[in-house]
């Protein structure tokens, strides 16, 4: 049955995400990102990351995406017009570029690089005493730092965003205020 | 209620998480939409997400889950920041295509 | 048949059919008191307004709903000529959704929940935060400027009053140490985390109604306003959808209230096994409140509610973690006298933001100066 699940949400993942990537309206493809981001929280939930998936919902499908809606909204765009023959030309190398690599990646993998030295969190450990409780012990304990640090980047990118989207006052504003 | 049964081997999952992040890699070469590219950027942050969360599974480690709260914590401030970059540049260029953003000029 | 009785044996496919007889009760209960609670909205707001409701459908006007139904399956549907028809179609399905969604974690009795997930408080976050997909999309899809305003300014409120009323979860969180709802009430049989967190429970009602899009935060949508807001452009049962969606909102937000705050299904003199009863006695009188401080008080200006969702609630918010974090490492032990310190504390924070806020969210006296400055 997880195998099911899995072939389920990963058709979605790679079919939206292909979408994203191949239609023309930007709307279109924020909403289909959407559905990839759902998927892949799903996809974590088959993994029994319970914490991580539903914060993929909450931060990246909840929030980041709105963002992005409300910035397409704002800038009122109209369906992508992509002709002409340079356009013809990278689209054949951006695909024969992606599809080279991929060809590379599966030939160069090697399944005993994926085995490596087993934690201590098995799945039984982890289900006893559930996913968030033992995912915030870690935090709080290991990752105490990178964990506060992140509060630093998160004050940073709030001032930076306030201030870079207020824009510049044009000289005419300058002069009435 | 018990946990789920035995999945698909890790590689699967690493395949899925390549197949994603190529797809990433091909939005932002091909499309010259900003917002485009950039959502195809967070399409490649979620892939190896993906990948972090299939090896803390697999390797019975909860690194893997800590390490994508940080992820997704830096890919939320850098849309922020970079969003508000694209409205200030749309506010001067009156275009996001980033062909057309060619002259420092402004 | 003898295939589904093999299929019946497996504990997992037990499992899933339960769970799927659980959800069609959920489902049909809800969209009955969905109908219900309009009905009742339009009584209370009749005498609230010193008039009798409506009173001419059935007995008591017990009908009304069956016939609003009925009208709406019969109105003529249009779709504005250049709207984009895939999300003008589903935008009103995406208003439901989540809320139904959200409905499956509520514990209604001692062992009454569809499904115990031991991250439940996050669901609910994760689904109200998607709730503001419907709006948005429906105003832009509508291709109507007061919509797309009304869309984007509601969805702004929305997303602004999110943060406080995650934050505003936090308390009873750490309270009971687990974000399982069944746990959280499990965690109350005692003392209900009211007392303890008043001012949690009172930032967590006001940022329902913003929420909800409910006054006094319903600027969006205001007939007076915007038009109509959001939804200026649907009609007939996409109409409904977006109603219905609204209402079930509010019955899922209060429902979690209960959970969160109420103490669920417990109380006194009845047997455990009838919780339910109690759960929804708690849930009836919230519904009562919310329908209540509608029709009572004025609406908001969009520039005093978003300064006093930022300015005031989410400050509040933050300190009320900070002062449950710090009351909880001097008083671990569950019981009254912690009880009764973080209510005190809580009334010294609710005391400092009622003398803050009148600097903090610009009041009539401040536009008419800044208009005459200009």
């Amino acid at each position: 049955m997880t195998v099911a699940l899995f072939a389920v949400f990963a058709t979605v993942l790679v079919a939206s995400s292909l979408m994203v990537v191949l239609h023309r309206h930007p709307v279109t493809c924020a909403l289909f990102l959407v559905l990839a981001f759902c998927s892949l929280a799903a996809l974590y939930l088959v993994l029994q990351a319970q914490f991580v998936a539903l914060v993929q919902i909450l931060v990246y499908a909840g929030a980041i995406m709105v963002l992005f809606l409300f910035v397409l909204m704002y800038l009122n765009l109209k369906r992508d017009l992509e002709e002409g023959l340079h356009h013809q030309v990278r689209r054949v190398i951006g695909w024969g570029m992606g599809g080279l690599l991929l060809v590379e990646g599966v030939l160069l993998f090697r399944p005993e690089w994926a085995v490596g030295p087993l934690g201590r969190e098995t799945p039984q450990a982890v289900h006893a005493a559930g996913n968030t409780e033992m995912v915030g012990r870690l935090l709080y304990s290991r990752y105490l730092f990178p964990f506060e640090l992140t509060s630093l980047v998160l004050l940073v990118a709030m001032v930076g965003a306030v201030v870079i989207g207020k824009g510049r006052r044009r000289r005419g504003d300058e002069e009435a205020a | 209620m018990t946990p789920l049964p035995a999945g698909p081997p890790l590689a699967w999952y690493l395949g899925l998480s390549a197949v994603v992040f190529l797809i990433g890699v091909v939005g932002v070469l091909v499309r010259r939409n900003a917002l485009i590219i950039f959502m195809s950027i967070e399409l490649m942050l979620n892939a190896a997400n993906l990948a972090f969360v299939a090896f803390s599974h697999y390797l019975h480690s909860l690194d893997g889950q800590i390490f994508v709260f940080f992820v997704m914590t830096v890919a939320a401030a850098e849309v922020a920041v970079g969003l508000a970059i694209i409205v200030n540049l749309f506010r001067l260029r009156e275009t996001v295509y980033v062909d057309e953003v060619n002259i420092l000029k402004g | 048949m003898g295939a589904l009785a093999r299929l019946l044996q497996q504990p997992d496919a037990r499992f899933v059919l339960l769970a799927l007889l659980k959800i069609v009760a959920i489902l049909f209960g809800l969209l009955t008191v969905v109908s219900y609670l309009i009905y009742l909205e339009r009584k209370i707001a009749g005498h609230i307004q010193a008039r009798p409701g409506p009173n001419r459908v059935g007995p008591l006007g017990l009908l009304q709903p069956a016939a609003d139904v009925l009208k709406l399956f019969f109105k003529e549907e249009f779709v504005p000529a250049e709207a984009n028809k895939v999300v003008f179609h589903i935008a009103p399905m995406l208003a439901v959704i989540p809320a139904l969604i959200s409905f499956s974690v509520v514990p209604m009795g001692p062992a009454i929940t569809v499904t115990d997930v031991n991250v439940g408080l996050l669901v609910f976050l994760s689904m109200s935060s998607l709730g503001v997909y419907a709006i948005t999309l429906g105003g832009w899809s509508s291709n109507n400027k007061y919509a797309l305003l009304g869309g984007l300014r509601s969805s702004a409120q929305m997303v602004s009053y999110e943060l406080a009323m995650g934050m505003s979860t936090i308390g009873p969180l750490l309270l009971a140490g687990s974000l399982s709802l069944v746990g959280i009430v499990n965690a109350q049989r005692a003392i209900p985390f009211v007392v303890h967190q008043p001012l949690a429970f009172l930032i967590f009602m006001i940022t329902a109604l913003a929420e909800t899009n409910r006054a006094p935060f319903d600027l969006p949508e205001a007939e007076s306003e915007l038009v109509a807001g959001f939804h200026t452009e649907y009609s007939s049962m996409k109409w409904g959808f977006f109603f219905l969606g609204e209402y079930a909102n509010i019955i899922v937000i209060s429902a979690i209230a209960v959970t969160l705050f109420l103490g669920g299904w417990s109380g006194p003199w009845l047997p455990e096994s009838l919780g339910f009863v109690w759960f929804f006695a708690k849930l009836g009188v919230l519904l009562f409140v919310f329908m209540w401080v509608r029709w009572t008080f004025p609406r908001f200006r969009y520039d005093q509610l978003m300064a006093f969702g930022w300015k005031v609630l989410l400050p509040l918010a933050l300190a009320n973690i900070l002062a449950t974090s710090a009351l909880l490492f001097f008083i671990p032990a569950p019981g009254w006298r912690q009880a009764w310190a973080m209510f005190a504390g809580s009334a010294a924070l609710f005391a400092l933001a009622v003398a803050l806020s009148p600097r903090l969210v610009p009041s009539r006296v401040d536009l008419l100066a800044r208009r005459e400055a200009a």
